[in-house]
């Protein structure tokens, strides 16, 4: 079998156990926060992955975003759909205009300035008094899609953001492999070369961030939707440092990693206390039961070791090791 | 006495306090300037490092008696130690990488070294009190002015001065200088490069745990203190550009100052003022007001 069947065959297997999921036992409000964060992790991908751009600054984007979809559900009455899309485009519009500050510096500046800016935003959404504050927004009704689909069960909230999810990770995929794809990988391999062929290589990375705000924006809106609540945890810096970690996690420039990374990542981070449970049985070292608490520290560990020594992430492993058996 | 609706002995003690933080955003920026410039790596660890500098005197007056003027250089004797530990033990097998990874690490090493105190200490303040003769404040006449406030810009702006001669006016500063500019070429000559970034590293770092002694009777100790702290710093170093060392330390000063006035004419806006600033200078001049384009 050739590579792209294999691929189309592991997606569709994937696919297949998403849709399955809530019918073999899984908690569809768990899998339905992980499809969020693998919509996340994939959208800063395209701008870390493909384009080359660190931005520290993600955590603006997927928590403005969901403040906004819960506002203006809450307040204004909207439908999920207009709050989803509303939602988006708050994402777009803070990352165009983080975008045309950061881009005036490369390298670890870029990073530094979105990182700012991101905190920026944080405090004015402590202080602002629609978020709520340290409380959080609180009681978001999830409403019903085009005014017709109840989404209060969870299984019809499930299927809608399942839906939603695949087709932002397909547009993803189409973003990657067009021509204006192919440009943004010439961008990250050789700026400089892709200036002399005359491509303005600020208005094509500008435009990356926007899309990867854009995505990260339906992200926190459709947790937002799912969850009912949107907390000042979104818009914290930490946030923007998780999905650095998934898609690092996962496989930098791949296409499933960040779905894996984040993944691994969200359920390293809820069911850690288990995994010292289970690790103090097995070796008997009762400092383990104390994991659960210390999950920052865990994060901290992980992220050492993947820098040095696992820079290619899981996914990135497993094609690396494909390719050298072919 | 008034200015615009506010008591002048008011305003001045705001601007004592924004001159105190501005020695820490100075200390702070001018340590990540000296080590982004040998090393090309961002230190996010120079906020836990901090913050490790605090900790470690509250240790050591509270379970040893020790006092704070033993830990002021104590503190930063250790840290820089572990800060050497850091760099030959990680740091130095990234160095041919891109820059983001150096970001990369440090952030690592920073919720490492957060995790590990936090699960000590939880996230509420440890208070650590004043050393004795700095207790009190002295009466200038127009205001009162704290004793140990006035300890710490004095304290502050004298290592800054200091580091800056080292760096600007000696033999040692030239090399590290050359070594900014061109490490084979310096090592060429004979000079152990890897030595000189090992040691850079360890006082980079010792100066964070420098500020952080002296902030721990002004800010509340906590595993957490460092983290909002270094993303200010961060903003500052874009401010100014790391390509000057004194252009570092005006710059720290001078957002500390202008952060304490928005304390006193628009509090609401104190914590994101520096931030406001970095736009505006990146809108009008994008490689920073001391630094040069590259």
């Amino acid at each position: 079998m050739n590579k792209n069947t294999n691929n189309l065959l592991a997606y569709g297997v994937l696919l297949l156990a998403l849709v399955a999921a809530p019918f073999l036992g899984a908690y569809p409000v768990f899998v339905m926060k992980l499809m969020c964060f693998a919509l996340y992790a994939s959208a800063f991908n395209l701008l870390l992955g493909y384009t080359g751009l660190l931005s520290f600054g993600h955590a603006a984007f997927l928590g403005g975003a969901a403040y906004l979809c819960g506002h203006s559900i809450k307040v204004w009455g909207l439908n999920p759909e207009w709050a989803l899309l509303l939602g988006t485009a708050g994402g777009a519009f803070l990352g165009w205009v983080f975008g045309m500050l950061a881009i005036r510096r490369q390298g670890i500046y870029f990073s530094m300035i979105t990182l700012a800016l991101a905190q920026m935003l944080f405090f004015v959404c402590l202080q602002a008094p629609f978020t709520g504050g340290e409380d959080g927004m609180q009681g978001v009704p999830r409403g019903a899609l085009f005014g017709v689909l109840d989404l209060k069960s969870d299984l019809a909230m499930y299927y809608v953001a399942l839906a939603v999810v695949v087709l932002a990770f397909l547009l993803i995929v189409r973003i990657i492999h067009s021509p204006f794809g192919q440009v943004l990988k010439g961008i990250k391999e050789n700026e400089a070369r892709a200036i002399s062929l005359g491509y303005d290589t600020q208005r094509y990375k500008l435009l990356a961030f926007v899309l990867s705000a854009a995505l990260a924006g339906l992200a926190g809106s459709l947790k937002t939707l799912v969850l009912g609540f949107a907390t000042l945890s979104d818009v914290h810096w930490t946030s923007s440092g998780e999905v650095i970690l998934m898609t690092l996690v996962g496989g930098l420039g791949t296409l499933s990693g960040p779905l894996l990374g984040s993944a691994v990542v969200v359920v390293l981070e809820n069911k850690l206390g288990e995994i010292g449970n289970l690790l103090a049985a097995v070796s008997g070292v009762d400092w383990f039961k104390t994991l659960g608490e210390s999950v920052t520290m865990v994060t901290g560990l992980i992220f050492v070791i993947c820098v040095l020594a696992f820079r290619r992430g899981i996914m990135g492993e497993i094609l690396a090791l494909r390719n050298r058996f072919k | 006495m008034e200015i615009f609706g506010v008591s002048v002995p008011a305003m001045l003690s705001q601007l004592l306090l924004g001159l105190v933080n501005g020695s820490f955003y100075a200390i702070l920026s001018l340590g990540l300037a000296v080590i982004f410039g040998l090393l090309n790596v961002i230190n996010f660890a120079h906020g836990a490092l901090f913050m490790m500098g605090a900790i470690l005197t509250w240790m050591a007056m509270t379970y040893f008696n020790i006092s704070y003027w033993v830990m002021l250089i104590a503190s930063p004797v250790i840290v820089g130690a572990f800060g050497i530990l850091i760099e030959r033990l990680l740091l130095r097998w990234i160095y041919k990488l891109d820059h983001l990874y150096g970001l990369l690490l440090t952030l690592g090493l920073t919720l490492l070294i957060e995790g590990v105190f936090r699960s000590i200490y939880g996230v509420s303040g440890l208070a650590y009190d004043t050393p004795d003769q700095l207790v009190g404040a002295t009466n200038l006449g127009f205001m009162m002015l704290p004793n140990y406030r006035a300890w710490v810009v004095v304290a502050s702006v004298v290592v800054c001065l200091a580091t800056w001669f080292v760096i600007e006016k000696t033999r040692l500063g030239a090399y590290l200088r050359a070594g900014t500019e061109n490490p084979r070429l310096v090592e060429a000559f004979g000079i152990n490069v890897p030595l000189m970034v090992t040691l850079t590293y360890g006082f980079g770092v010792a100066l964070a745990a420098f500020a952080g002694v002296l902030a721990a009777p002004v800010i509340q100790v906590t595993p957490l203190m460092g983290q909002n702290l270094i993303i200010v710093v961060f903003a500052v170093v874009v401010i100014g550009g790391m390509g000057s060392i004194m252009g570092s330390i005006l710059t720290g000063l001078g957002l500390g100052v202008i952060e304490g006035f928005t304390k006193v004419f628009y509090p609401e806006a104190s914590s994101t003022v520096v931030f406001v600033i970095m736009v505006i200078v990146l809108l009008i001049r994008p490689a920073g007001l001391f630094g040069k384009e590259k």
